[in-house]
């Protein structure tokens, strides 16, 4: 089931199709006139990993704003088949005032969750993304990484089938967003869920995706999209292999000629 | 080796830095009070000796005298104290109700802060003073219009903090509160509320040491009934006691003073955890 323009998200229950995300040309226009997305198709099938790079200002956010329903797409249909839609922002949006448990908590709580069962859940997502020890402190006396660990966990309370990633590993050093990228593989392969993933980066584009899908400048295009064939699970050495610089070289080229 | 040396020296330097710096904080303002109860000594020397008008400039020890050793003033200090910080807690909850409320409701939406925000300013803007005549005349000159003005002097640092900090939510979390199809009853009291508490307390100080002023200038002009601090200094004004007016005034001021380090500790023990001052 689709709508047709204006589009909001369409969910359906899960089940029936494997094709999580389903976007036909869609269009973002702005009330202010400015047009950041123009004839977007794309779709994410459970078991894909989808990273999205382009320039800034290229609309890559708009995409996750729509696919998250916070934003409507003024023309084409963007269809959602699941209710359980995970979100990472840049920032980690903690609240600062709950502990790393009670933040984890919050989705399920905000959910009308029973408090034994979104204890239990946020003490297995705490488990997951490795902040066991933790649980009661404060977001301000975590580290920047720390701190998106606990904002993944908080997300992976709700089952997400479908994981949105807008730039959340961008603030971090490059250690602490190499060691993410490892957990986050880690999650995908472990949880089975279906990723799209905003990035800047070539590099972690290419170590996270199953696709690698390239973004043109305003408005927003996608100009040429790779297949990573890289199996599952890998290992962080891969991004030392001639296969991996090569992919990483062609993407970087079809960015830089999409910015042209 | 070398570089564990700097470290314990560099230590040691950090520690006495503290240390004294501590010192400073303490010591610096008891040597200025020293200092002002000296320069004090002088000017009622001045009027005691030269002007020969002791009661405008009493001797600091009199005042003491005043405050500890006449039980008469005692029990009308301590009912003026009394009686001024009824009203101060009276107004100051009624004015902290009020102006949350108000500011809760204009923070609901873009019109209703256009319509009522106007309000906040000119409650702002108005000499409360100018009123004053009037509040007697319609309410009396006794402890209803004393609490009307108290609530006058701290609605609008209320008012204006609880917005300011209702308004600060960052654009994430609320479009993660947004995302799971949170209701405006779940935002405020889950998010914006918390988010405000903050500056809120900001406001909950500065209104309580206006709910002291305010009660202590109320009773400048509603003298009737169970008068406060504010009564007491004008009745030993008139009567030329300086010791005991002084000992009023010195009464109110510590009130003052008090109160705003009382808000800061409750400030610490509700918020201090997760919220730096700074």
């Amino acid at each position: 089931m689709t709508t047709t323009a204006p589009a909001s998200p369409t969910r359906t229950t899960p089940g029936g199709t494997d094709t999580l995300l389903d976007f036909q040309n869609v269009a973002m226009q702005f009330p202010n006139g400015t047009i950041a997305l123009q004839g977007v198709d794309l779709t994410v099938k459970r078991g894909e990993f989808v990273t999205v790079v382009g320039p800034s200002g290229c609309g890559k956010s708009t995409l996750l704003r729509i696919a998250s329903g916070l934003e409507q797409a003024s023309e084409g249909t963007a269809a959602v088949k699941t209710d359980r839609i995970g979100y990472v922002f840049q920032d980690a949006t903690l609240l600062p005032w709950r502990t790393v448990s009670d933040n984890v908590e919050l989705l399920a709580e905000l959910n009308g969750r029973p408090a034994k069962e979104r204890r239990a859940k946020a003490q297995e997502a705490i488990e997951l993304v490795g902040l066991s020890g933790f649980e009661k402190n404060l977001p301000k006396e975590l580290s920047g990484g720390m701190r998106m660990r606990t904002s993944l966990a908080r997300s992976l309370t709700l089952d997400p089938e479908l994981f949105l990633f807008d730039e959340p590993f961008g603030a971090l050093d490059e250690i602490t967003r190499e060691r993410l990228n490892d957990e986050l593989l880690r999650l995908f392969v472990e949880k089975q869920f279906a990723g799209l993933f905003i990035t800047h980066s070539v590099s972690e584009a290419v170590y996270l995706s199953t696709k690698v899908i390239v973004m043109s400048g305003r408005p927003g295009s996608i100009v040429d999209t790779f297949d990573v064939p890289f199996p599952m699970p890998r290992s962080p050495e891969i991004r030392f292999e001639a296969e991996f610089a090569k992919l990483v070289g062609e993407v970087s080229h079809a960015l830089r000629e999409g910015h042209r | 080796m070398a570089i564990d040396t700097t470290g314990i020296v560099r230590q040691t330097v950090s520690r006495r830095r503290a240390s004294s710096s501590r010192a400073m904080n303490i010591g610096l303002p008891i040597v200025v009070f020293f200092v002002l109860v000296g320069l004090f000594y002088i000017a009622a020397f001045y009027y005691d000796k030269v002007k020969g008008l002791p009661f405008l400039v009493p001797y600091p020890h009199l005042i003491l005298k005043a405050v500890f050793t006449e039980p008469i003033f005692q029990k009308q200090l301590a009912e003026a104290l009394g009686n001024t910080m009824l009203v101060a807690v009276v107004g100051l909850v009624i004015g902290v109700v009020i102006g949350m409320l108000w500011a809760i409701i204009m923070a609901q939406a873009k019109w209703l802060e256009s319509a009522l925000f106007p309000y906040a300013v000119v409650l702002l803007c108005i000499p409360i003073l100018a009123l004053v005549p009037l509040i007697g005349s319609l309410f009396g000159y006794e402890f209803k219009s004393r609490v009307i003005v108290t609530v006058l002097f701290c609605l609008f640092p209320m008012i204006a903090s609880t917005l300011f900090g209702l308004q600060s939510i960052d654009k994430g979390q609320r479009e993660l509160f947004q995302l799971q199809g949170a209701g405006r009853w779940t935002m405020l009291t889950k998010l914006r509320f918390p988010a405000a508490l903050p500056s809120i307390f900001v406001g909950l100080r500065n209104a309580a040491g206006l709910a002291v002023i305010g009660a202590v200038v109320a009773d400048q002009f509603f003298q009737r009934g169970n008068g406060g601090l504010g009564v007491l200094i004008s009745v030993e004004n008139q009567r030329l006691n300086g010791a005991e007016m002084y000992a009023a005034i010195l009464t109110a001021s510590i009130l003052g003073v008090l109160v705003f380090v009382l808000f800061n500790v409750l400030r610490r023990l509700a918020i201090g955890k997760w919220h730096d001052q700074n």
